[in-house]
């Protein structure tokens, strides 16, 4: 016997193996962040005092358009295959990955500049949960460009093999990625605006 | 993730044996290593009751190996009993029971029990048994860090943890290793259970075991995060110098600590038993998935409520997210939250005593078969019962309160999980050896092993309840000595000790008739519990791909006595007798 509906969708449940998996995935990660800004919660209204305006708002918010912006380019890979484009593919999932490099080198700026006038996560409570949730969130970031890195150069030989298989694959990628980008949309205003 | 792994005798040894993808072969290496980490965090604790029974008395035998920074000459220095202490903890819960749980047993039977060919994801199974392996090799290593290994009791409390010797570190990386073992693990077992069932298979015809099984996954899944969030924290607080968990103002050996302060060491408290409260059922559904599949075989007729089994079983699920703030009565969070967490905490006692009942009421009327699993499923009962209802008083804040952080906490806990879950753990060897390897344990040694461990496990915890009922604080180097409200309960100390070490000598017999067993165990047919689940129905040992044709339910799990049927049993396979 083999392992059923890795491709093909179990007729009752309407989902393959990988898809019910990277949702379960989602909300374990869902739980991760979550106590991650529970913390955050609780050690704000126990501080004596919160500083405003510390962090780099416009370089944020440039940074949060490239995100969305890669989140729509993973979802036009996706839509490429499935109208069984290639090319188009190869574009968009590059696309999406040098997006997250351009997050990546925003990220770099923004943290090597509060590093150098002394402003690390020792400094105060502050400065400990915005390296530690932008970081954990960077290290998220940096995950799902291996795998779309994979995806775009030497996994994307199973589209030869395995179309469908392939642009299911895709699809999961893109619901971690859209996840990731989903967990920036509130680390930016609980960070940077409120 | 490629399906196509039928092709057994292309594989070489190490991707066999080793590195293998089969649900079957990594249930029994995570078999292997949880019972030796079992062993070896059971030794921990023969090694600690030496302490506790003699204060101040050099070790025998093995107090001069031990060395001068652990027990110079012999005798135990206290801050190598509080890494006993800690590293007990830990390795008993994370390292051995979890893992033999769900690990070996989930790996091993549920896919067999559910008619699947695998689990859904081999390449992610095999991954998190050696993230796992990785996990405990860590947590090892730790007592040879400078300072030991970790030494702030098994839950880690900060402040203290936040600076402690460098052993803390290596316990938080371990965690790390083992929290994603099972989150990849818990994965992988809600997919196969969704995804895999056979045909004709449904919700509600799923064996106890697999529904036990499943609500294990969905705690591992949602609770074990926030711990990990926990553990990132507290890892920047000792490599970072963040003071998520130090206040302000803190004074260690008489110097204020140079760090930011502002944090709380509430939080850590929060996280950690939002997981480790639902680790509690984490530790004891799988048990109760065992002892309802023995009870069942072993009565001849059907689970009494099966139904309602499964739904408290689900409703204790849930529950188990909202009652974690029990263990925190004594922070002074306040009456209103005090009110709030002890009411969840006597409502969640209900679906535990549905199973329970449900087990006890099944074998009204039936014809037991008085065979080793059985003795220990049915010890399972009263044992569980015993540790069930010495939580009430502990889960109402007026009562937790004289009661907190005494030996009488240790009884409760030990009677859940040591003669409650590691008993049912026993149960379920004694019950699928047979389907591991066509043949059967040793019935004499086994019934030797289960009255001689019976009658231990109750001389070692049965006396904590008189010994915390008079104020013993736990965690104590010499278990109390030096306290005047001590003296009276005192002698118990050695008692208890002498309790477990007995308790060792009767697991030798368990150890000799297992590799025994292995070799010359008497040979048996291929259903020999005459039982009705699937697992039973492949060949012994089932082959890579576990079934020859695909296997299709035509009933209910526990279809023992059918009245007019022709034998005593009807599998779940066999198609409605015409």
């Amino acid at each position: 016997m083999e392992i059923p509906y890795t491709i093909k969708a179990r007729p009752d449940t309407g989902l393959i193996n990988a898809k019910l998996g990277i949702w379960l995935f989602l909300a374990s990660e869902v739980m991760l962040f979550g106590a991650l800004f529970s913390s955050y919660i609780l050690l704000r209204v126990g501080a004596v005092e919160w500083p405003h305006h510390v962090l780099d708002v416009p370089l944020a918010t440039v940074n949060t358009a490239v995100l969305i912006t890669s989140s729509i380019t993973m979802v036009m890979s996706w839509a490429s295959l499935m109208m069984k484009d290639f090319k188009k593919y190869k574009i968009y999932m590059g696309a999406t990955i040098l997006l997250g490099f351009v997050f990546l080198t925003i990220k770099y700026f923004e943290y090597s500049h509060h590093i150098q006038i002394g402003e690390i996560p020792s400094k105060s409570t502050f400065f400990a949960i915005y390296f530690t949730m932008t970081g954990l969130h960077m290290l998220h970031v940096i995950g799902g460009m291996i795998v779309n890195s994979y995806f775009w150069g030497p996994g994307s030989k199973m589209w030869k093999t395995e179309p469908e298989r392939f642009t299911n694959r895709i699809e999961v990628a893109g619901l971690y990625w859209h996840f990731v980008d989903l967990v920036w949309i509130f680390l930016f205003p609980v960070l940077y605006l409120l | 993730m490629e399906g196509n792994h039928s092709h057994d005798h292309e594989l070489g040894f190490w991707r066999k044996y080793v590195f293998s993808q089969d649900h079957k072969v990594i249930g029994i290496q995570y078999g292997f290593t949880s019972l030796l980490f079992l062993l070896f965090g059971f030794t921990l604790m023969m090694v600690m009751r030496w302490q506790l029974a003699y204060p101040g008395q050099p070790i025998p035998i093995i107090g001069s190996w031990l060395g001068d920074d652990r027990a110079p000459q012999g005798i135990m220095l206290p801050e190598f009993y509080n890494q006993l202490g800690a590293m007990h903890g830990t390795i008993m819960v994370f390292l051995g029971i979890v893992p033999l749980a769900v690990g070996a047993f989930g790996n091993y039977v549920m896919p067999l029990q559910i008619g699947a060919p695998d689990m859904a994801f081999p390449k992610l199974n095999m991954m998190s048994y050696w993230v796992y392996f990785m996990g405990g090799v860590t947590m090892l290593t730790s007592f040879v860090m400078p300072g030991g290994a970790a030494n702030s009791g098994w839950t880690s409390y900060p402040p203290l943890s936040d600076i402690a010797t460098i052993g803390q570190t290596v316990w938080l990386i371990g965690m790390v290793f083992l929290i994603t073992s099972s989150l990849l693990g818990s994965v992988n077992f809600i997919v196969t259970i969704v995804q895999l069932r056979a045909k004709g298979l449904t919700f509600m015809r799923l064996p106890f075991f697999v529904w036990a099984q499943f609500v294990t996954s969905f705690l591992l899944l949602l609770a074990f995060p926030p711990l990990e969030a926990a553990g990132v924290l507290q890892l920047m607080d000792r490599l970072a110098g963040t003071s998520f968990f130090l206040p302000s103002g803190l004074v260690v050996t008489g110097q204020p600590l140079n760090v930011s302060g502002g944090g709380s060491p509430l939080l850590w408290q929060h996280l950690f038993w939002f997981l480790a409260h639902p680790e509690v059922y984490v530790l004891i559904l799988p048990a109760m998935g065992i002892v309802a599949e023995v009870i069942a075989n072993n009565t001849r007729k059907p689970l009494w409520g099966y139904k309602s089994m499964v739904y408290a079983a689900i409703f204790l699920g849930f529950m188990s997210f909202i009652v974690w703030a029990h263990h925190m009565f004594m922070t002074g969070m306040g009456t209103i939250i005090s009110t709030f967490f002890q009411t969840t905490t006597m409502i969640i006692s209900i679906p535990s005593i549905i199973i329970l009942t449900a087990l006890f009421i099944s074998l009204w009327g039936g014809s037991i078969r008085f065979t080793t699993p059985m003795l220990f499923a049915l010890a399972f009962l009263p044992m569980f019962g015993i540790g069930g209802l010495t939580g009430l008083p502990l889960g109402l804040s007026a009562t937790d309160i004289p009661l907190h952080d005494t030996y009488y906490v240790i009884g409760h806990f030990h009677y859940v999980v040591a003669p409650g879950t590691i008993f049912a753990l026993f149960a379920g060897i004694y019950y699928w050896f047979p389907k591991l390897t066509g043949r059967k344990m040793n019935e004499t040694l086994g019934r030797i092993h289960f009255f001689g461990s019976f009658v231990c496990m109750n001389a070692i915890f049965m006396p904590m309840f008189i010994v915390g009922l008079a104020g013993v604080s736990r965690r104590l180097w010499d278990g109390g000595a030096q306290y005047a409200h001590a003296q009276p309960v005192l002698h118990w100390n050695e008692f208890m000790s002498h309790g477990a070490w007995a308790l060792g000598v009767f697991q030798l017999f368990f150890i000799f008739n297992l590799f025994w067993s292995i070799r010359k165990g008497k040979k048996v047919e291929e259903n020999y519990w005459h039982a009705t689940t699937l697992e039973w129905a492949t060949p012994t040992p089932p082959p890579h791909g576990n079934f020859l044709t695909a296997p299709e339910v035509f009933r209910p799990p526990y279809e023992y006595s059918v009245p007019g049927a022709k034998r005593d049993f009807t599998p779940q396979n066999q198609r409605m007798e015409a």
